[in-house]
């Protein structure tokens, strides 16, 4: 996996609570094997029409989301299903971070594994989000630091391993290889 | 003192969680299903990994399985062909890594969390994982049970391992008793209403009290199983002499000396009286209602015999009874139905199909009223024809299937059609859930089937002491 240390965008809005699993990629493109080529299909139901034409009104689909690499949402979003094919949508989109006041805890796990960024912020700091589509922030995931226009900046949690992996593109199932002589002796002396 | 959670937990730390890093925990039981691996099992083979504990590990095929007899075992071609590439690819992956697979004919295939229980390979004090978020359906036997993505699949398969931080823990207290007509699936359904869709995130939910205690191991995985919709990690019910009684009778649970050791170890598992938990909620059981849901999510839930609510400021809200076609402060009873289905992982176990069928015994379900029934396993299915259920439900003018996950994720070719209001006794009534445009109205088995003889939303407690 890359390394990340900084995202640089502007800001994408879906201005919706509980977005779930099942808006993020239907479960009728669930069917692949592999995990590529997702982002045609991600938000299918909200961003096309019956016969395949994007929806003018939908967020994604208007000019100023183009190249936006930072997705704004409400609370509580990917809930629902444990499908990695979720962060694998959005990542394959082009996003790179998703910012909330709340992000479901199985679509938050997937997410950090795909390296997508879960940024958690305050209710004030998201209002301010939601109301300024396109504005251009910074992520600095070395100070685990949102910065927003104006000089303002917050910082966000993070989980300190999925960070430490993150920032040197460190691979957890290696790590967890690592750890097999420790595995074997749990098992003997469980058996 | 500890809790059931942190004594499973505790007996589960390969390496203890520290301030750097997440815990590594030994999984006891892996299941397999064709959607959630194929990537998974890749990632070994581009790594030249093997499956470390196959004997660990269980494959069954449910999501994506057609369900008409004629597609399982008539031979007629699987019409959704990424479907059939799908289930050909855990085959191939299966018998590559030599993991034991429930194939399509197998007689012994289900829904991945109904075959675990059924075959006794879920038991107290397991840690049980499954690349499908109702893992948490195992909880109610005392396990340690949590869905994962499929890069953890990897992980498991590889190393029998997760990291994994320490969840907080949530206690839900249900005192009273669960009145007639009233099921397990109000019960859950309530409580997600009270807590939320987001209530139980970053918890493991511990389901405690008398409304508890008297449940059946079926209505105790149909409330585990929900878990998840309220947003938690996973659900929890201490064994009991009710989960011992399930247990002992399953094909592949510990039998003999075997027995007795296990269940010594069984009943050091309850919580010690006075462990804390991070909360706590109460309900009363006896307060409880039919329950059914009315919006998109499984916290936008009401009585039957209620309003839906109003909520004049709520543009979400709104959005989402615009989806719906239905109107806030309107009655929900009477709501036109079109498909009624029973079945998957929450409530496609004998005992829903008995609910069911005491229903509708004698009846026919209404004109333009479309009804499936889909047994959770093919040993439910049997032992529902043995019973003759299946005559019930086809002289009633349902469709009888084989199982399979079906119409509750509708990637099968099982579809509510667009506009269509279906009662389901599934799980999620998001957007396009069922089928593009489809409307979801979750329920109970007793409420499904009564709203299918009367073809509009119906309290089955009209129809229990006619």
């Amino acid at each position: 996996m890359q390394p990340i240390r900084h995202i640089r965008s502007r800001t994408a809005v879906l201005p919706y609570t509980n977005i779930d699993t099942d808006q993020i990629i239907p479960a009728r493109f669930l069917r692949t094997t592999t995990r590529e080529g997702l982002g045609k299909q991600l938000f299918a139901d909200w961003r096309y029409n019956a016969d395949g034409s994007p929806k003018a009104e939908f967020p994604l689909n208007k000019p100023q989301a183009a190249g936006c690499q930072v997705l704004v949402a409400g609370r509580n979003f990917g809930c629902g299903s444990s499908r990695e094919h979720a962060p694998w949508a959005l990542l394959d989109f082009g996003f790179r971070a998703v910012i909330s006041t709340e992000i479901a805890d199985i679509f938050c796990n997937n997410a950090l594994k795909n390296g997508l960024l879960p940024v958690i912020v305050d209710e004030p700091t998201l209002a301010w989000l939601l109301e300024h589509p396109g504005a251009a922030v910074e992520i600095d995931l070395e100070h685990n630091e949102l910065k927003l226009p104006d000089g303002v900046s917050v910082k966000f949690p993070l989980e300190g391993f999925s960070r430490y992996c993150l920032l040197n593109g460190v691979d957890e199932l290696g790590y967890l290889l690592s750890r097999s002589e420790l595995i074997s002796a749990f098992e003997q002396q469980h058996r | 003192m500890r809790t059931l959670f942190q004594k499973i937990w505790e007996r589960h730390e390969v390496v203890p969680e520290t301030a750097d890093a997440p815990a590594v925990l030994y999984i006891d039981l892996h299941l397999a299903h064709e959607v959630t691996s194929p990537q998974a099992f890749s990632m070994l083979r581009e790594q030249g990994l093997k499956v470390r504990r196959p004997d660990l590990t269980l494959a069954t095929m449910d999501h994506s399985t057609p369900t008409r007899t004629e597609q399982v075992f008539g031979g007629a071609p699987i019409t959704v062909e990424s479907a059939a590439a799908q289930i050909a690819k855990l085959e191939t992956n299966c018998a590559e890594f030599g993991v034991e697979l429930l194939a399509l004919r197998n007689a012994e295939r289900g829904i991945v969390h109904i075959i675990g229980p059924e075959l006794g390979v879920t038991q107290p004090g397991k840690t049980v994982v499954c690349g499908d978020s109702h893992t948490s359906t195992h909880g109610a036997f005392g396990a340690l049970a949590f869905g994962i993505g499929t890069t953890e699949v990897a992980h498991v398969l590889a190393t029998q391992c997760l990291l994994q931080r320490k969840p907080k823990t949530f206690a839900i207290n249900v005192g009273g008793h669960l009145r007639a007509g009233v099921s397990a699936k109000d019960l859950i359904l309530a409580i997600i209403g009270k807590i939320g869709v987001a209530g139980g995130t970053g918890c493991v939910l511990e389901y405690r009290g008398s409304a508890i205690e008297a449940l059946s191991m079926d209505e105790r995985m149909t409330v585990c199983n929900m878990s998840i919709e309220a947003g938690a990690r996973a659900g929890l019910i201490a064994p009991d002499e009710t989960t011992y009684r399930y247990l002992a009778d399953r094909p592949r649970a510990p039998k003999g000396a075997a027995w007795e050791r296990a269940l010594a170890a069984w009943q050091s598992l309850p919580g010690d009286p006075g462990a804390r938990f991070d909360r706590e909620v109460s309900l009363d059981g006896t307060e409880i209602e039919p329950m059914i849901t009315y919006g998109t999510h499984p916290g936008m839930v009401m009585p039957v015999s209620g309003s839906i609510p109003v909520r004049p400021d709520d543009a979400v809200f709104a959005k989402a009874l615009a989806y719906m076609g239905l109107e806030a402060g309107t009655p929900i009873r009477d709501q036109a139905v079109n498909v009624v289905f029973i079945g998957s992982c929450t409530n496609g176990r004998l005992s829903d199909l008995q609910a069911a069928a005491s229903l509708l015994r004698g009846h026919h379900i209404a004109r333009g009223v479309r009804m499936l029934v889909v047994p959770g396993s093919q040993p439910i299915k049997r032992a529902a024809e043995a019973e003759g259920l299946d005559r019930i439900f086809i002289d009633a003018g349902a469709e009888w299937r084989e199982s399979g996950c079906s119409m509750c994720i509708g990637m099968n070719g099982d579809n509510v059609g667009k506009g269509e209001y279906s009662v389901s006794t599934s799980n999620r009534n998001f957007e396009g859930r069922q089928g593009q445009g489809a409307r979801t109205l979750l329920a109970s088995p007793l409420t499904a089937a009564a709203s299918a003889i009367r073809g509009r939303v119906t309290d089955p407690r009209e129809l229990l002491h006619s």
